[in-house]
């Protein structure tokens, strides 16, 4: 339910409306459902031609992080490699 | 009372139908039994197709209504091997169409047809009352000569190598796109364009291909389909490897489609013996809309009469026939 | 020279990160957990990314109600075919809604017997339509959870604001909660965690589903709709039933909050009031699970306002569909007599196989045999 897709603010009118940058395409989109200020270059989730709020950026890279510990942790053995058996099908070509 | 709906006309599932449950019902043959591109005639010298056109609007980045017709019927020949000659046309035009609109169209028929290296021999005018069709409506049938025999939907066998032409769907992006209430602004353009002059690059270096086919309607997906039925093989396709623009991929983000059921209009596959993979791929990357060039699978046994698709995780799923009218997901 | 973009789509679609998930979870997996994803985004997500084929055989997942296209009782959407047939109507709705049969057929085909039926992106296009119209009724169909609510009462509030006559609604709005309330109820109810929709979340903040690890001591991870987001959100389920905790926990933080959107929330509130009941497709009446306009804005009603055309009998789901246990968790799609044969995609019985993101329509594009 409920398709949404994190989109870039590049540009914001006077009547509230933003210009949202999606992989390259443009659509504008509407402010008003959200309370904060928004600015260029910040990130918004888009709902049917609406923000419908701020991504943190911060918590977005927060998780990476978090991510990609998981792998150094593996790597340096912390977690160990063998116990489960990594059961995906090997890549074919 | 059953009804045609526009879920009949989109090249996937219902289309199928459609064209099983009446045409071949009356009209089946061993011509249209064959359901290629184009039919072979007089002993195969020959390759005949033909193909309506109806497109709003008229003009789209990449293209017109014009271009697209002679593009349409010309490459339907030309994935039989078959370089263009002779093309029919037809047009059905609502009152009240600018004269200057159609000069612009005709023109750009004209040059298209230079490029294809084919000549119009025949055409029609229809004039009719407004509101009976939208602006203007273009068929176009086409006479081939063949070049490259043997090109079929039933010749592919494992570990032939699946190659597409160059990135996917962005003629059913960006039409898409610019229609009324998506208003999404993009520098995409079609990939509307004659594929003859790849074909002939082909031959020329010697390469032949067991299939090809350009991705029209129901786009890489319904071809990828109707080959695993015809051929009764499983095509494997390697996800990541399908080539797909950042704004295609923004457009099926936004409305919820796979770049894989969009429609192309200069877009096309090729079964290939893997030996002859590498070669291809240098030819038609020599055309410079075909840059992302890439294999992006192969034949196999496993699941026949079946697309997988792989992840980069080792996870595979079908990939089926585009059903349905293309919608946006809302959810 | 600018610092490297966060790709926000790369970012949680990364294959190592994948597989360092698939691996964790594995290790830890000690019992076996019947997972709800009640959003149908996350059901779209799970097939579409073949994420059972990494997971260990102790998840199993019960694919949820949440689709807003699905879960539409046909006699709503008859409601919406005999709308489309009133003189001077144009029908409007969102994207796939007009697929979706009824008993006399879909919006595609009142469309196709001439009726003016057309979907929009966004709800406020709706506006362009009706000042293009002016001698037309327009009458937006509204369906959606919690995540298009807001939207719905974005677009009243202009036509209010503008004063526009010629915009009428029928509200089909349905919520979260009381849904999930139901499915634990039941006595046959096998499901032991929840995966908590993303962006219905966005909307009324984490909050809502304080109740299911208090009441029920399921425990509740709002996760996103990325692949690595349902890794990490399985991973957070795992880590509660091990350490035998309930909790409600929030793996998406990069956009949901405890309290979620005010304003959105405010809107939908001003606009709207709960139904005593509302009929999902599948699961029968649920006390309080949909929305309707309040009595205020009766005029913009279209339910009231076509009161006298619109059919009110009840129709009984299909008797070989078995929607209802596919939502409890106690069947899978694959269990149903008619999946696949009498039941597809182009013409669907069920809810589950209506939209794409239906339990059925999903194991039918995606695999199941696989």
């Amino acid at each position: 339910m409920c398709l949404s897709i994190p989109s870039k603010v590049v540009e914001i009118d006077e009547n509230n409306m933003a210009t949202v940058d999606t992989m390259g395409v443009k659509r504008q989109v509407t402010l008003d459902l959200i309370g904060e200020s928004v600015e260029v270059g910040e990130y918004v989730l888009i709902h049917v031609g609406f923000a419908m709020n701020k991504i943190s950026t911060e918590e977005a890279e927060e998780s990476i992080r978090l991510y990609e510990e998981i792998i150094e942790q593996m790597n340096s053995g912390q977690i160990d490699e063998d116990e489960g058996d990594m059961g995906y099908a090997s890549k074919r070509t | 009372m059953k009804l045609i709906t526009l879920a009949h006309g989109n090249g996937g599932e219902e289309n199928n139908e459609l064209i099983e449950g009446i045409f071949y019902k009356y009209l089946k043959n061993d011509y249209l039994k064959k359901s290629e591109d184009a039919s072979l005639i007089e002993g195969g010298k020959l390759a005949f197709t033909t193909d309506s056109f109806t497109i709003s609007p008229l003009f789209f980045s990449g293209g017109d209504i014009g271009k697209l017709s002679v593009c349409g019927t010309c490459n339907d020949l030309a994935m039989m091997g078959a370089k263009p000659k002779y093309v029919t046309l037809a047009m059905i035009i609502e009152e009240g169409f600018e004269v200057s609109v159609l000069d612009e169209i005709v023109k750009s028929i004209k040059k298209e047809l230079e490029i294809c290296g084919a000549v119009v021999v025949a055409g029609d005018t229809k004039v009719v009352p407004r509101g009976s069709v939208d602006r203007l409506f273009i068929n176009t049938s086409g006479v081939g000569v063949m070049q490259l025999e043997g090109i079929s939907a039933s010749n592919l066998a494992v570990g032939d190598a699946i190659v597409v032409s160059r990135d996917i769907g962005t003629h059913g992006a960006a039409i898409y796109a610019n229609r009324e209430g998506i208003d999404i602004t993009s520098t995409l353009k079609s990939d509307c364009a004659s594929l003859w002059p790849m074909v002939e690059a082909l031959k020329d270096a010697r390469i032949k291909p067991k299939e090809m086919r350009d991705a029209t309607r129901g786009g890489l997906a319904a071809v990828l389909n109707e080959w695993a039925k015809a051929s009764n093989i499983c095509i494997e396709i390697d996800e990541e490897k399908i080539p797909v623009c950042s704004e295609v991929k923004g457009i099926c983000e936004l409305l919820g489609f796979e770049p894989s059921a969009l429609a192309n209009e200069g877009t096309f596959v090729l079964a290939l013996d893997p030996n002859d993979v590498d070669e291809a791929i240098k030819v038609l990357k020599t055309f410079s809309q075909n840059k992302m060039c890439s294999c992006i699978g192969k034949v196999t046994d496993e699941y026949t009469k079946k697309v997988v698709l792989s992840s980069e995780w080792g996870t595979k799923r079908f990939l089926d026939m585009p059903t349905g009218e293309l919608l946006p997901r809302i959810c | 020279m600018p610092q490297k973009e966060l790709d926000l789509f790369k970012a949680f679609r990364n294959p190592e990160h994948m597989k360092a998930l698939a691996k964790l979870i594995k290790q830890e997996s000690k019992t076996k957990i019947r997972l709800m994803e009640v959003c149908g985004g996350h059901t779209h997500t799970i097939m579409k990314y073949g994420i059972p084929q990494i997971l260990p055989d102790t998840i199993e997942f019960v694919h949820g109600p949440g689709c807003p296209v699905c879960i539409m009782p046909k006699e709503r959407i008859d409601h919406a075919y005999v709308l489309s047939q009133q003189p001077d109507v144009i029908m409007v709705t969102l994207g796939d809604m007009i697929k979706v049969p009824g008993s006399h057929g879909s919006l595609q085909d009142a469309r196709s017997k001439g009726a003016d039926v057309r979907f929009v992106y966004s709800p406020l296009d709706t506006l362009k339509i009706a000042k293009d119209n002016p001698e037309k009724k327009v009458i937006f169909f509204a369906i959606g959870f919690e995540t298009t609510t807001p939207m719905t009462a974005a677009l009243i509030d202009q036509v209010i604001k503008h004063d526009l006559k010629n915009i009428f609604f029928h509200i089909n709005h349905v919520t979260v909660p009381e849904v999930m309330e139901v499915l634990l109820q039941s006595e046959e109810c096998l499901i032991d965690a929840f995966i908590g929709p993303s962006h219905v979340s966005v909307i009324t903040g984490s909050k809502i589903y304080d109740q299911f690890p208090k009441k029920y001591h399921k425990p509740v991870v709002v996760t996103g709709f990325e692949p690595i987001d349902v890794m990490e959100g399985i991973l957070m389920i795992v880590r509660q039933v091990n350490e035998k905790r309930a909790d409600l926990e929030n793996q998406y933080k990069r956009s949901v909050s405890y309290e979620g959107n005010i304003v959105a929330q405010d809107l939908i509130n001003k606009y709207f009031d709960q139904r005593e009941l509302f009929k999902w497709r599948g699961l029968g009446n649920i006390p309080k699970s949909g929305l309707k306009l309040k009595d205020e804005f009766s005029y913009l009603d279209a339910e009231k306002i076509y009161d006298k055309v619109l059919p009110k009998e009840e129709i009984n789901d299909h008797k070989l569909c078995i929607c209802g246990d596919i939502l409890k968790g106690v069947a899978k799609p694959t269990d149903c007599k008619v999946f696949g044969k009498a039941c597809k995609p182009s013409s669907p019985i069920g809810s589950c196989m209506v939209s794409s993101e239906g339990a059925c329509a999903a194991y039918y594009k995606y695999g199941g045999v696989l």
